[in-house]
């Protein structure tokens, strides 16, 4: 690890990603890009962020934490934290290779080999080796430790049956990381499961496109027939599956991990919610004259402060005694479903213009409003539904029996 | 989708505690568990006076009476924020005593009172003598400058007139602070226990049977004119018993809300029907989930109140936010509550009911939800 680098030292690096941000950051390209990951639905957008991302990673914005003899910029992880905070702020693009930066280069850095590091890392940080993540299957949303997509071995090789599905970029991509079921045997349903670096370009396996609510692409299912993969792209044993997913879960809920930086999702900020309000007109007047209207509204920015709240609370040893992990638990389901709350009272300010959607020209900031709406129950949905959500905290906080 | 806040954080206030704050939730917790065990709740209910004597007497010695109070005064010299956590231990435990009360009724001598008023008054709160406030009139209207009730000049003082409802613990109170019109202005009066003649105080039958209010007529009750508080001072006053209120009831709430989930949950993880667990349908495995996710969000406002009380500006955003996340919070806890218990639930013998009841009586004093987000509005928009 890079030493601790002084305030002055930080200061100058501030001021040159700055300089870099500010020149370099794209302009408006003249059709709408994807707010995250999970929203690239056409070549255009494919290659725009590709392109962008490429960019950060040789401009050493990102990936400046990673070590350097597999593509990274070997700084102390301080300057990358800069880097990305000012990339917010001139509220650059999406890093688009999200499972790759976010998921499988942390956990091959935590525990992959010296091969598998070498291999894959540089290619992630810049974007030339697009990564896709099969972890749920169509019989098995929630139930992620029932996986049935079958691997067997057959002498150098795994051959892959089954189906993954929800794969963001999986039409794209060029690895995939991969939970599969290697064996029934076992104690129980997770004994089973392997996990694997998977090529996405191997025989038998092909990707139909998902046509989302929105009416954009960006997910896919994948079909694997007799696919077969060489035996080295297993990762750890045989029976480890389990535990490594739920390793990358956690890089995805922000375990202490050196990130490489940058960011996957646009955040949708709550004052513009409120700025949409103002400029709405009701009966003649302001939107925010109406007393019903301005109840729900001051509502939601008494829940969207709560949320606020409980993250420095969480944070505060003290002020978490009697439920410590009670604030971090319920994190997902309060601020996901807040979110689909608040963008689905957001289309009820635009009275008749609430009608149009994306890409109409009289549609209110280009159907915004309705596209980050509908995109909200990726969230509700993705990650864990929140009903799901619900009995996590109901049996882990509360201390409530599982059901049977 | 993700959102950022950050846009709105920097209009509010955020989060922090002190040292002594957290010293004494420890103290309180430990002792409003051990000093208001639920039976001993429901004694009480059945007392004429309400609150165990003995346990006044100690939350006296302990010092908390006079924690908000200057140490020129007697008092500790900190402030509301290190209140708070101890009238959340109260609301736990449905420790009712005249805590809240007093304590409000040093801040609104401290906001209006002059040297020889807070002199004299200070010290004796502090020691467990009892303050009260005479606010609520009969038009059932939570602004407190909307007062009717009168001080007319008579020879030296003034003579009062009109009615004051929900006098908290005003039968053992040595001083009762009442709102009153003089001309037109409204003020502050602090009238002595001698003052109040036989018959002027009736005792209501409120909805929360763990504590105790009184009518109190003022016809008949003279004041000396040394008795008003600084008119100058007075709106300042009212703001600063309206949100103090706010904020313990806040707290009161939160720990209220906290033991609705407890007891429930308690109940979901014992009875059994139809061969399962009831805990384990998720029809009321969700419900109490979000519940207890209310309650987390309440208490996070309560102690953001409580951590920027007194600062210009987002002090009362976060005050009014806190009271009004709380009812609703507290009111859907303890709704639930009632409503889990199923048959049980229903009766006067099953704790749900003491919360419900709690909850609709705080909702009812210094303003509901609605109330808290219509104020909100106006210092938002």
């Amino acid at each position: 690890m890079a030493t601790r680098p002084t305030a002055a030292e930080l200061a100058d690096y501030e001021a040159q990603a700055d300089a870099w941000f500010r020149e370099n950051t794209p302009k408006d390209p003249g059709f709408m890009l994807p707010l995250t990951f999970m929203e690239v639905s056409t070549d255009q957008q494919f290659e725009f962020l590709c392109a962008w991302q490429r960019k950060v990673y040789e401009a050493g914005y990102l990936g400046a934490s990673w070590p350097t003899e597999y593509g990274g910029g070997g700084m102390h992880p301080d300057f990358q934290r800069i880097a990305t905070k000012v990339m917010k702020k001139y509220d650059g693009p999406i890093m688009l290779n999200a499972i790759g930066i976010g998921w499988a280069g942390p956990l091959i850095l935590d525990i992959g080999s010296e091969e598998e590091k070498k291999k894959y890392i540089k290619g992630m940080l810049s974007a030339e080796d697009i990564w896709c993540q099969g972890f749920s299957e169509p019989e098995n949303g929630s139930d992620l430790g029932n996986a049935q997509l079958k691997a067997v071995r057959d002498g150098d090789e795994y051959v892959l049956n089954g189906s993954k599905i929800w794969t963001s970029l999986g039409d794209r991509a060029k690895y995939m990381i991969l939970l599969a079921r290697t064996s029934n045997e076992g104690p129980n349903k997770y004994a089973g499961l392997s996990f694997f670096l998977a090529p996405m370009h191997a025989p038998g396996i092909e990707t139909r496109r998902i046509k989302k609510l929105t009416g954009e692409y960006g997910f896919v299912q994948c079909f694997f027939t007799d696919a077969r993969i060489p035996a080295e792209c297993l990762m750890g044993k045989e029976g480890d599956g389990w535990q490594i997913a739920m390793k990358t879960l956690e890089y995805e809920r922000g375990a202490k991990v050196n990130l490489a930086g940058g960011y996957f999702l646009k955040e949708l900020d709550a004052m513009g919610v409120v700025e949409l309000a103002r400029q709405s007109q009701r009966g003649g007047k302001a939107l925010l004259d109406d007393p019903v209207m301005k109840d729900r509204m001051i509502d939601f920015m008494i829940d969207i402060q709560a949320l606020n709240l409980n993250n420095q609370r969480r944070r505060m040893g003290p002020l978490v005694q009697d439920r410590p992990m009670g604030l971090a638990l319920m994190n997902k389901l309060a601020r996901t479903e807040m979110i689909r709350e608040l963008t689905e009272f957001s289309l009820s300010f635009q009275g008749t213009r609430g009608g149009y959607y994306v890409d109409d020209p009289c549609a209110v900031d280009n159907g915004y409003w309705h596209r980050s709406y509908l995109n909200s129950f990726s969230a509700t949905i993705g990650g864990g539904t929140s009903e799901i959500q619900r009995n996590i905290v109901a049996e882990h906080v509360l201390g409530l029996p599982k059901g049977r | 989708m993700a959102f950022s806040e950050e846009n709105l954080a920097n209009h509010l206030g955020g989060l922090g505690y002190s040292e002594e704050q957290i010293e004494l939730m420890d103290v309180a917790t430990s002792f409003c568990r051990d000093k208001s065990p639920i039976d001993k709740v429901r004694k009480l209910m059945a007392d004429e006076r309400g609150y165990d004597a003995q346990v006044w007497q100690e939350i006296a010695e302990l010092g908390w009476l006079g924690i908000a109070i200057p140490e020129a005064h007697g008092g500790v010299g900190l402030s509301m924020a290190e209140v708070a956590p101890i009238a959340e231990q109260m609301g736990r435990r449905l420790l009712t005593t005249p805590f809240a009360t007093c304590t409000v009724a040093a801040q609104a001598l401290l906001a209006a009172g002059d040297e020889v008023q807070c002199g004299e008054w200070l010290p004796r709160i502090v020691a467990g003598e009892i303050a009260t406030l005479a606010l609520s009139e009969p038009h059932g209207d939570w602004t407190l400058s909307h007062v009717e009730a009168t001080a007319k000049p008579n020879g030296d003082g003034y003579a009062l007139s009109g009615t004051k409802q929900f006098v908290a613990y005003a039968k053992d109170a040595a001083l009762v602070i009442a709102t009153v019109n003089v001309d037109g202005a409204v003020r502050l009066a602090l009238i002595e226990q001698s003052a109040i003649p036989d018959g002027a105080l009736r005792r209501e039958i409120i909805v929360d049977e763990t504590r105790r209010t009184y009518e109190l007529t003022l016809d008949g009750i003279t004041i000396p004119a040394s008795a008003l508080l600084d008119a100058g001072r007075s709106a300042t006053a009212l703001g600063q018993i309206e949100l103090a209120s706010a904020l313990l009831q806040a707290a009161e709430m939160c720990g209220g809300t906290q033991s609705a989930i407890d007891y429930t949950v308690e109940y979901l993880k014992t009875r059994k029907q139809f061969g399962k667990l009831i805990g384990e349908y998720q029809a009321l495995k969700h419900p109490i989930t979000n519940a207890y996710v209310a309650y987390e969000k309440a208490r996070s406002h309560m102690l953001s109140a409580a951590h920027n009380f007194g600062q210009q500006g987002v002090g009362e955003i976060a005050v009014r936010m806190a009271k009004a996340s709380a009812d609703k919070a507290y009111s859907f806890a303890a709704d639930r509550a009632v409503q889990f218990h199923g048959g049980f639930g229903f009766t006067h013998d099953c704790d749900a009911g003491l919360y419900r009841r709690s909850a609709i009586w705080h909702a009812s004093q210094f303003g509901d939800a609605a109330w808290h987000r219509a104020k909100l509005a106006d210092l938002l928009f």
